[in-house]
């Protein structure tokens, strides 16, 4: 066992963060300090410049335009990433559908899409979850029906985050009522531009636009567009939960709400008139959340490992989503609390509140979602007490 | 970076995990706590000392192999898996780090040598009734008395002291606090029986020792701070096999209890409690990795490590042992059940070498 980074990977550590710092504008960097939020134009932004430098696909092959980083390295620039603040790139193209068509697309569809999800000339967005279709997906209904040269869809998706900005966007779609309702589905990739699409954008609980609901009428879909087999659009779809599951595992994002908590506990003044940073009862808070981490980032560690000797992680990985998704929660609810009345405001004009605290309400209501998407954390359980604990079935 | 064992590493483990399911079963331990007697066996004591497991982290200077911590850490954990008694915890880590740490060469060859070779047990005394988990804090004293010392006061649940054939006591002298090694039977002991059913005592000091059997190091409550550590990261690792066990023995139950006319465990609600438990239990094998690799360690990043396990053991842990007792309904609740036994080591282990809040409160204070 050696729980420590090799020197080659923590020289790469240093010249990550060293680029880290230069490459990003000074305005990113300012917001970045104060834990603003990004809005998509200013994603779309950093993207551009990872892309330019040639990391913006850490996890990709290096035939595919990938920055071919090792296991450890996607690891460490994952979260310099997180730690240095930077946005988070949007991960439909990136890491969902894109690995899909390298995966299962044909020689086309690799020429024609994965290029532009790697400059960010095309954006693109999810198409899973319908009103009807949550936790149980398979139960979707919207049609894709063959029209001989393409498909006719109509129905409707939710959640489809940022799909205002979206080019592209892939859908889980029903083509055949024969069999298992998860054997009649198919994936097809649809531009946002074609008629029948219509966008409605709904405000999340952090008062961002980040939801949106997206409606298909007689859309008319190319049939290149279909994405692995037909009716095998299920098999897709799982092999995308499990690269959603380690993106969500990220150990940053808590980390990253852990020093905003500091930062708060340092402004905030307790009681006693000193910093609520040297508050007994806040200072253990702190260590609690801080300990939970440092077990949840050596479990993080271990799947890394496995990855790094190149076996794909265990099903025992799924515990990061769980894990690490509360502890999000924890960190912000922790933020909150330390505020004291400075948590009652709302997105108020500079002044209202010291700037690193403004966005911390926004984050702390929208995070409620990380318990509920990438798979509800009790359809994970579902999961790992099927798959791995192997009890009986419900 | 590796999580994974070494071959000789696997080949230790593998033969630990064949003695627990053959020599030493759960039902082995029942019958020694059952039974008068020190609740552990002189004769396995000795066959681990012939079998080199009581030497895996020592210098070969006491017929050690010169390992690391992580080695016996690998041996606790197996050991938890079946609740084997022996005083691997109690003696080897606590008794033997105290002896490694604070000995001369002479008196680890005196001392610790022959546990080494399994032919004797060293116990470890330094908690008294105002110290709470600060081995700083001692008042049982030791004065100079002819070419000797005087010690006088009191040790207090001193684990499996009521067997061992020395002592590690903690006193304090007019220089600080000094580490003395007592004969077991020189020393007024009472028996205590311990929550998990193993055995301990109280110790009453008021002996007379030689200087030799002073340890030779000056600062003997930073010594004991080591230790405690030490001892902290051995209960986390012996904890993993008891989590582990628990979650195993309880999956088993799930899987075989029928309740209106299905399996028990294809309820998502009891489902759900044990998806809980794997999740605290893989939180706990990954911070015990960090807690036995950085046992050795100097400085503060040890420090936080093994604290981050004990809260992981102390919370996690815990909760573990509870949810295991709870899916297992009533019959989880006797004293005829084995999942009940494990509870009792898990809350045990949870408080030795320091508890929840403890730790907590260390770790916040070297929080930057």
């Amino acid at each position: 066992m050696d729980l420590t980074f090799s020197a080659e990977d923590e020289a790469f550590r240093q010249e990550v963060r060293g680029w880290i710092s230069g490459a990003m504008p000074p305005e990113m960097r300012a917001k970045a300090a104060a834990n603003h939020h990004f809005s998509m134009p200013e994603i779309m932004q950093w993207h551009k410049i990872l892309y330019a430098k040639g990391w913006v696909a850490p996890h990709w092959p290096k035939e595919y335009g990938g920055a071919g980083f090792t296991a450890t390295q996607q690891f460490i620039f994952a979260e310099e990433l997180e730690r240095a603040g930077a946005p988070g790139l949007s991960p439909f193209g990136l890491v969902m559908v894109g690995p899909l068509i390298q995966r299962f697309g044909t020689d086309a569809q690799k020429a024609r899409f994965l290029p532009k999800i790697l400059s960010g000339e095309e954006v693109w967005c999810q198409g899973y979850s319908e009103p009807n279709a949550g936790s149980d997906l398979a139960s979707l209904t919207t049609k894709a029906e063959d029209q001989g040269d393409h498909f006719l869809v109509n129905g409707s998706k939710t959640w489809t985050t940022y799909a205002q900005y979206a080019d592209w966007i892939f859908c889980l779609v029903r083509t055949s009522h024969e069999g298992k309702k998860q054997a009649g589905i198919s994936f097809l990739l649809i531009d946002m531009k074609s008629e029948g699409v219509e966008v409605k954008p709904m405000l999340t609980l952090g008062g961002t636009p980040a939801f949106c609901d997206t409606f298909f009428t007689n859309v008319k879909v190319p049939k290149d567009n279909l994405l692995g087999p037909l009716h095998g659009g299920w098999n897709l779809a799982k092999a995308l939960l499990g690269h959603e599951r380690t993106l969500v595992g990220s150990v940053g994002i808590v980390e990253r709400g852990l020093r905003v908590a500091r930062r708060i506990a340092a402004a905030q003044v307790g009681p006693d008139g000193r910093p609520l940073a040297q508050d007994p009862l806040f200072r253990a808070k702190l260590a609690r959340l801080e300990m939970r981490l440092r077990a949840h980032r050596m479990a993080n560690y271990r799947a890394v490992a496995v990855q790094a000797k190149g076996h794909h992680p265990g099903p025992e990985s799924s515990i990061l989503k769980l894990v690490g998704s509360v502890l999000t929660q924890k960190a912000d609810e922790l933020a909150m609390e330390l505020m004291g009345h400075d948590q009652l405001s709302w997105l108020n004009d500079a002044g209202a509140v010291p700037e690193f605290e403004r966005w911390v309400p926004s984050q702390y209501c929208y995070d409620r979602a990380t318990t509920i998407y990438a798979g509800s954390n009790e359809i994970q359980k579902n999961i790992i007490a099927k798959l791995i604990l192997g009890l009986p079935k419900q | 970076m590796d999580f994974d064992l070494n071959e000789e590493q696997r080949m230790l483990a593998k033969t630990v995990a064949d003695f627990c399911k053959q020599d030493s079963t759960v039902e082995r331990f029942r019958k020694l706590r059952d039974a008068d007697g020190d609740g552990w066996e002189r004769r396995v004591w000795q066959q681990m000392g012939e079998l080199g497991w009581l030497g895996v982290p020592f210098p070969e200077r006491v017929g050690g192999f010169g390992g690391a911590f992580v080695d016996a850490a690998l041996i606790l954990e197996q050991f938890g898996r079946t609740l084997v008694p022996e005083p691997y915890l109690s003696c080897l880590v606590l008794g033997g780090y105290a002896l490694l740490l604070g000995g001369s060469e002479e008196q680890q060859r005196r001392f610790l040598a022959p546990m080494v070779e399994g032919r004797s047990a060293v116990a470890l005394g330094w908690a008294e009734r105002r110290s709470r988990f600060d081995p700083s804090r001692v008042e049982t004293s030791a004065t100079r008395r002819g070419d000797g010392w005087h010690l006088e006061g009191e040790k207090i649940f001193v684990l499996d002291g009521h067997a061992a054939d020395e002592v590690v006591v903690s006193a304090r002298t007019d220089q600080g606090v000094g580490l003395f090694v007592v004969p077991g039977d020189a020393v007024d002991r009472q028996l205590l029986r311990l929550l998990d059913g193993r055995r301990g005592a109280h110790l009453r000091l008021d002996l007379d020792v030689g200087d030799d059997r002073r340890l030779s190091v000056q600062d003997g409550a930073e010594v004991l701070r080591r230790v405690l550590d030490y001892g902290a990261a051995a209960t986390v690792a012996e904890g993993v096999g008891v989590a582990q066990s628990m979650l195993s023995r309880t999956v088993d139950y799930l899987g075989e209890r029928e309740q209106f006319g299905v399996k028990i465990g294809s309820f998502q609600a009891l489902q759900h409690r044990a998806v809980d438990m794997f999740v605290e239990v893989e939180l706990l094998r990954s911070i015990n990795m960090e807690s036995i690799v950085r046992a050795d360690e100097e400085g503060i990043e040890r420090e936080r490590a093994i604290s981050a396990a004990k809260l992981q053991l102390a919370d996690g842990g815990l909760q573990v042992a509870r949810q295991a007792i709870q899916l297992h309904g009533g019959i989880g609740v006797t004293d005829e059940h084995d999942i009940g036994l494990f509870f009792k080591r898990m809350h045990v282990l949870a408080t030795v070498g320091g508890d929840e809040a403890h730790h907590v409160a260390r770790y916040a204070k070297r929080m930057d």
